[in-house]
């Protein structure tokens, strides 16, 4: 079944089962590398995308639910050269180790203080309390994450 | 750009140059085609594997480009630890260029020198002291300058060198750069051990904190990691492993899935069992919905009586260090002490479950892999697959952090199975709970320990008794079937052969520490030598390795930091007992100077206050705060380390808050301050985490902790200690490991914490709630 997508503001159309996890269609069909398969069983947060401005888990999200809206990815947000403030906050602190983990960790972080501009360190917090990050580098990404919300990158 | 040099090997591979060809002719090449690498690498993937430059020349290490970019090639990968971007630093200080000129190329097996495995913090050992690519390095500047001295008529000692360029010192006009002088071209010279490197206080790149070259890419999403590889023609694998562990395979119906959309193929060999679909998602369906019939499995002991279990199994005995008079000396004490610790299987758990990709026809193999051995994963598949070992390709390729041995090895020769099979690339993605239900755990663990004190509290005898399980571990070049599919696929997995010790030290010649099996406190003599770095003369360290039911690896810091688990613990309850203050007493005990000044220097940044544990006053109810201490030398040489927690705990609940490390450390000349920073960050959390609630579960068949919830990791929820570290920088020493200390500690300095906190000794990980209360309702 032909399904359009809008990711990072381009449009695709993918001819897939409609039952398909967005995460396959991500990183398989459009070969994004943003998004990656952490658990399948959306306990993790490594597939995390932003769709209709919220932070969802593109693995066990049915690609047809979320056609036509926007979705954005890691990859989406900024790139290497001019990345997003959150990110440039994240290069700045030096907030990973593998990796692995950062479509979780600041997409995740990138929903929520949209909502929630204001969120105390214990409410961000408490809103990545779905996220793993087994590099464990917490205190480095919490920095980036309340720099980032005290408005420190830039 | 992190994925620079990635693509310019692919690109010589799609145009069909070797290596060697890249040698002649690098500078142009390189260039030339670094800008299209995916269309061309996907096309040339097949080219044969080219021959890697001889061993011990400066070639098969470094080449410089006619452009003047230097690309080194190693042995030692990249996992998260941040050493790419410390061999990076390394190349530009020894060669002084910037560091954004300098390229390295990670463990391809066509392309780079085999140094093992990217294992057992020795990456800075091998490759940052006097031998492998320091040496590499600092031959490069040798030879450049001695080029540099031919073409400019002037010698080398009126030479300066900077920013790749060579000039005569009083005279800059008069210069070349390093691309004129060797660019595209081989040194042809061999490895100089006795090139002289610059001296620790001559650093300008390497002890900085140079930013990690692949962080923009991580944090923008742009990291090629294995699980992004793509190949042209590509399908999709997924494995079916057995319900239960030991059970055989009976029969598959194959019919069961042919009708399923984009089913390819069925695969059977001996019990692994895996199928092939177009598509990721037709893959992991059609694997959940095959129909395979096994026998019943071989039946697990009881997990609640597992540690009665350990001991009472036939075991591999032997002795680290047995000075003859331990029963003696315990006998003649004044007083004995004696206790009992316990530490279970727990995983690597790593965040990807683990995905390879592998091309196999043609009689060749080309084989993408997260593997922290690609020249064990090179000649394993070979054999698991009927080739010759030169016909197998395998390019590392980033995967999920792994702290051991994760999916990376087994996954490699599931996709190289299923690509032989199919005669297409396959890329195989492990669902998380083949992943966790399979991987070869961190060793569990009963430790005994005793002690003899002479009247005024000093130790006067040492004795350690452990069991631990083991089966498999890492493939190395020969063991497939150390890892799951190895054996699966028919292949025997490294066991247990029961045997009694002999009476002395296993290994005569000279004293290590068994894995930190000796504690920091004894002597350590074998033979006329003592090799510890504690004071305690009569010590005897005895190991039973028991055959385990379930597959064992290196997890991060592996036995040592059971094995500390235990000596720190002890060794805070002797000082508790003769109520000496637990920093002053571990001092007492230890002679090495090295492990003095990181204890002092974590207890003073710590501002710790002398006193014996527990703390005065205790109430038995609500919050009780303590301090404890933990440290070690790990593996005996390889990194000094102690560790100051500071912890709440909840008395009516059993919950454990750790307000703050300290940590300090001693690794001789840091490369990377801040990344050194970052490990002890993430080993002290890690830590924790281990130490709070992590524990692999079983029941009478199977696995039971097999996803993020029934397998317990702190999240990023967690409220998490301040980590402040102490980092001593210590020249004219090696380098040594750092990515394994602080991990090493956290386990004994939270439960010394919460001893000094509330009066209640916890002898067994993970220290859960109910452990807690039922310590404190024990007081």
């Amino acid at each position: 079944m032909a399904i359009t997508l809008k990711v990072n503001g381009r449009a695709h159309t993918v001819d897939v089962d409609p039952a398909t996890p967005l995460l396959y269609v991500l990183s398989d069909d459009l070969a994004l590398r943003g998004p990656k398969f952490g658990c399948g069983l959306g306990q993790c947060g490594a597939c995390t995308v932003i769709a209709r401005g919220r932070a969802i888990r593109s693995c066990v999200t049915p690609v047809s639910t979320v056609e036509g809206a926007e979705i954005t990815t890691l990859e989406g947000l900024g790139t290497s050269e001019n990345p997003h403030p959150l990110q440039r906050a994240f290069i700045d602190e030096q907030a990973a180790q593998c990796g692995f983990c950062l479509s979780g960790v600041v997409l995740t972080a990138k929903a929520f203080l949209d909502q929630n501009p204001k969120a105390s360190d214990s409410e961000i917090r408490q809103a990545m309390s779905g996220v793993l990050c087994r590099c464990f580098v917490h205190t480095r990404m919490m920095r980036a994450i309340a720099k980032y919300r005290d408005g420190g990158a830039r | 750009m992190s994925t620079y040099s990635r693509d310019a090997r692919a690109a010589l591979r799609a145009a069909g140059f070797s290596r060697r060809d890249f040698l002649k002719t690098s500078g142009i090449l390189i260039v030339g085609f670094s800008a299209g690498g995916v269309t061309l690498r996907t096309q040339g993937r097949q080219g044969a594997p080219s021959q890697r430059p001889a061993a011990g020349t400066l070639d098969s290490w470094i080449a410089i480009g006619a452009d003047g970019r230097v690309t080194a090639y190693t042995g030692k990968c990249e996992l998260g630890q941040g050493m790419q971007t410390a061999q990076t630093q390394l190349i530009a200080e020894e060669l002084s260029v910037p560091v954004s000129r300098v390229r390295v190329v990670q463990c391809d097996t066509a392309l780079c020198p085999d140094q093992g495995t990217t294992s057992g913090s020795q990456s800075h050992p091998t490759n940052f002291n006097e031998r492998n690519l320091a040496q590499a390095g600092a031959t490069a500047r040798e030879a450049l300058i001695h080029l540099a001295s031919t073409r400019l008529g002037v010698a080398a000692a009126e030479l300066t060198v900077a920013d790749g360029v060579v000039s005569v010192t009083r005279d800059r006009s008069k210069n070349v750069s390093y691309g004129d002088l060797v660019g595209g071209r081989k040194f042809d010279v061999p490895l100089n051990p006795r090139a002289e490197r610059k001296p620790t206080n001559a650093w300008k790149v390497l002890g900085t904190s140079v930013p990690r070259v692949d962080m923009p890419a991580m944090a923008t999403g742009t990291l090629e990691y294995v699980h992004n590889v793509h190949v042209p023609g590509m399908l999709h694998g997924a494995v079916v492993r057995p319900p239960e562990v030991g059970a055989t395979l009976v029969n598959v119906d194959q019919q069961s899935v042919a009708s399923l959309p984009g089913v390819v193929k069925v695969i059977v060999k001996s019990n692994f069992v895996g199928v092939v679909a177009e598509k990721p998602w037709q893959a992991i369906q059609a694997a959940s919905k095959l129909k395979a019939t096994w026998t019943p499995g071989a039946g697990l002991p009881d997990h609640d009586r597992f540690y009665e279990h350990l001991k009472s199994q036939p075991s591999r005995d032997s002795f680290v260090v047995n000075s003859g008079d331990v029963d003696q000396k315990l006998q003649a004490a004044a007083t004995t002490i004696k206790a009992t610790y316990f530490h279970p299987y727990q995983m690597h758990g790593s965040m990807g479950s683990s995905c390879a990709v592998a091309d196999v026809k043609d009689g060749r193999a080309t084989i993408w892999s997260s593997s922290q051995a690609v020249f064990g994963v090179k000649s394993a598949a070979a054999d698991l697959l009927g080739l010759k070992p030169e016909d197998v390709h395998v390019i590392f390729t980033r995967g999920s952090g792994c702290y051991g041995i994760n999916g990376a090895d087994t996954v490699s020769y599931d996709a190289a199975l299923m690509s032989q099979a199919v005669g297409r690339p396959v890329r195989v993605q492990l669902s998380r709970k083949d992943e966790m239900a399979w991987e070869n755990y961190g060793f569990a663990y009963v430790i005994e320990e005793r002690a003899g004190l002479d009247a005024a509290g000093n130790i006067v005898a040492w004795d350690h008794e452990s069991w631990s399980p083991s089966l498999g571990g890492r493939p190395g070049y020969n063991q497939p079937g150390n890892v799951v599919t190895g054996m699966l696929a028919g292949y025997p997995a490294a066991s247990v052969s029961p045997s009694a010790p002999s009476s002395g030290p296993s290994r005569p010649n000279a004293f290590n520490n068994g894995a930190n099996a000796a504690p920091s406190y004894v002597t350590g003599r074998v033979g006329s030598a003592a090799g510890g770095t504690g004071t305690v003369a009569s010590e005897r360290v005895l190991t039973h390795t028991i055959r385990s039911p379930f597959f064992t690896g290196p997890l991060r810091s592996p036995s040592r930091l059971q094995n500390t688990f235990a000596h720190e613990s002890f060794i805070d309850e002797i000082a508790a007992r003769v109520k000496v203050d637990s920093v002053a007493y571990r001092l007492r005990h230890i002679h090495d100077a090295r492990l003095k000044e990181v204890v002092s220097a974590a207890a003073k940044a710590a501002n710790w206050q002398t006193r014996p544990s527990p703390r005065p006053n205790i109430s038995k109810t609500g919050i009780a705060s303590g301090r404890g201490v933990s440290c070690c030398l790990y593996e005996g040489d390889n990194g000094y380390c102690a560790l100051v927690a500071e912890v709440d705990v909840d008395q009516a609940t059993g919950r454990i808050i750790v307000k703050r490390f300290v940590s300090s450390q001693d690794c001789g000349p840091i490369s990377t301050p801040d990344g050194m920073k970052n490990q002890i960050e993430g080993g002290a959390l890690q830590g924790l985490s281990r130490a709070l609630g992590e524990e692999v579960t079983w029941d009478e068949k199977k696995v039971t902790s097999v996803d993020w919830r029934t397998y317990h990791s702190l999240t990023m929820g967690a409220e998490v200690p301040a980590i402040e570290s102490v980092l001593i920088n210590r020249s004219g020493v090696e380098a040594t490991g750092a990515g394994e200390t602080t991990i090493t500690l956290v386990g004994s300095a939270v439960a010394n914490a919460i001893f000094d906190a509330t009066g209640a000794r916890i002898r067994q990980v993970p220290l859960t709630p109910e452990r807690v209360k039922a310590a404190l309702a024990a007081r």
